[in-house]
């Protein structure tokens, strides 16, 4: 067997085999994305209910002066919340966030403001760590399935960190909004001080006026922080969503792609295998033709 | 009579949802009974409470132990939302009952104990959902 052939049966095999792992990695990613998916849909409600929540409160208590909702006059330090996966194989994903929070970080410093990284998904971790960054948080191990805890102390976190005397200023987060199977965005947000996100529909009746109990004040005191948690808890879901979907869409442009080597090489394997035939043949038929003539001549 | 629409729900999931004569709710100012035509009010639950919603017509009273959270009526809509909740058929008897005497018993050893106090106080809650007797 000619060396050619050799060469191209063993890189055969070994596409093959990666493209065995790429598709395995597609099937797994597109079931569990409807898990993701069922799981955004399930904090629907209470993310909605709470945010109608939150506009009553604000919006019948105008003169409310909670910590969370006062812009201090001249910030001079923000978090930033960056939202990336636990795991790689999934194409721009990581690229995509750490690119647009690089940008959100040149703006803040452009403001005179220092941004501080806070890093969930150990893709995001080990760029800053490679970067000699430092962060005032990390968290990983539950990006593609993240809990109701998980997003507690995170929030946590951050409330402390805002709270505290010499602490930040502002909190932003960056992370992966899930539109559609085939779209995801990054998308910056500012999510304290707070600006309470209307939802898309418009109330067709006047918010009511609430009575609280115990008291306003008392009912923002626990209102707002539930709220920072559920804010960050969407966003870990749509970001689980978005990661399985852009892998599911790397793995499958993956295998699409090796198997079409797979069919490139085997023409050039058959060619190279007709050649080689072709060539013994005329090898075999001139050594009959000079013998033959060989004998013609001595008789 | 109105009925009121009521939802109960946490934030991974929608607990329960449906129609009912009244929401009784233990807020950190003391219980709250809401029935039709209520005045809006928006209250915060207190750890480890139950809370009792009538549904009338015939069907039992549902019960559920919720942990923290609030509750906010308006227009004869009731939300509770919950940051941990059970309904009191889902309440594991057996697992809610060692939980509780785990607690105690860490309470026992130290007063200050505020996360074994918490502990107790949610199983407590869970017991009473799940309609057993609790000293």
């Amino acid at each position: 067997m000619g060396a050619q052939l050799r060469l191209l049966r063993r890189r055969i095999k070994s596409v093959r085999s990666t493209a065995k792992i790429t598709r395995a990695q597609e099937l797994i990613a597109s079931s569990r994305i409807v898990k993701a998916q069922q799981r955004m849909q399930a904090a629907v409600p209470y993310e909605r209910e709470i945010t109608r929540a939150v506009t009553g409160v604000v919006s019948n208590t105008s003169s409310v002066d909670h910590p969370l909702t006062v812009a201090k006059e001249r910030p001079s330090k923000a978090a930033v919340l960056i939202v990336t996966s636990d795991r790689g194989f999934c194409g721009g994903f990581n690229a995509n966030i750490l690119r647009e929070a690089e940008a959100l970080g040149s703006l803040l410093r452009g403001k005179g403001i220092e941004p501080v990284p806070f890093v969930v998904g150990r893709k995001g971790i080990t760029w800053h760590t490679f970067r000699g960054r430092e962060m005032g948080g990390q968290w990983d191990g539950f990006s593609d399935s993240p809990s109701y805890s998980n997003a507690k102390e995170i929030a946590d976190t951050l409330i402390q960190t805002f709270s505290a005397e010499d602490g930040v200023d502002e909190i932003h987060i960056v992370s992966t909004e899930f539109v559609s199977m085939l779209t995801q965005e990054v998308t910056v947000k500012r999510i304290l001080p707070l600006e309470v996100e209307e939802t898309s529909e418009k109330p067709d009746t006047p918010l009511p006026y609430f009575e609280f109990e115990p008291s306003a004040g008392a009912v923002l005191d626990s209102l707002l922080p539930r709220y920072v948690e559920s804010r960050i808890f969407s966003a870990l879901l749509q970001s689980a969503a978005s990661e399985h979907a852009s892998r599911r869409r790397a793995m499958k442009s993956a295998t699409d792609n090796a198997n079409e080597l797979i069919r490139v090489f085997t023409m050039q394997m058959n060619q190279a295998r007709q050649a080689e035939i072709t060539q013994e043949i005329s090898e075999i038929v001139g050594g009959a033709n000079a013998l033959a003539d060989a004998a013609a001549g001595k008789e | 009579m109105a009925k009121l629409r009521v939802g109960v729900v946490s934030p991974e999931r929608e607990i329960w949802s449906g129609e009912a004569d009244m929401v009784i709710a233990k807020t950190i100012d003391g219980e709250i009974g809401i029935m039709p035509k209520h005045a809006p009010v928006l209250g915060v639950l207190v750890e480890g409470g139950v809370l009792t919603v009538k549904r009338g017509g015939g069907e039992s009273d549902l019960i559920a132990a919720v942990h923290g959270g609030f509750l906010s009526v308006a227009d004869d809509e009731v939300s509770i939302l919950a940051e941990m909740a059970e309904l009191g058929s889902e309440v594991d008897v057996a697992a809610a009952k060692d939980a509780l005497q785990r607690a105690q018993a860490s309470i026992e050893a130290n007063q200050e104990d505020a996360d074994a106090a918490l502990a107790a106080k949610r199983a407590r809650a869970r017991l009473r959902a799940a309609g057993e007797e609790v000293g």
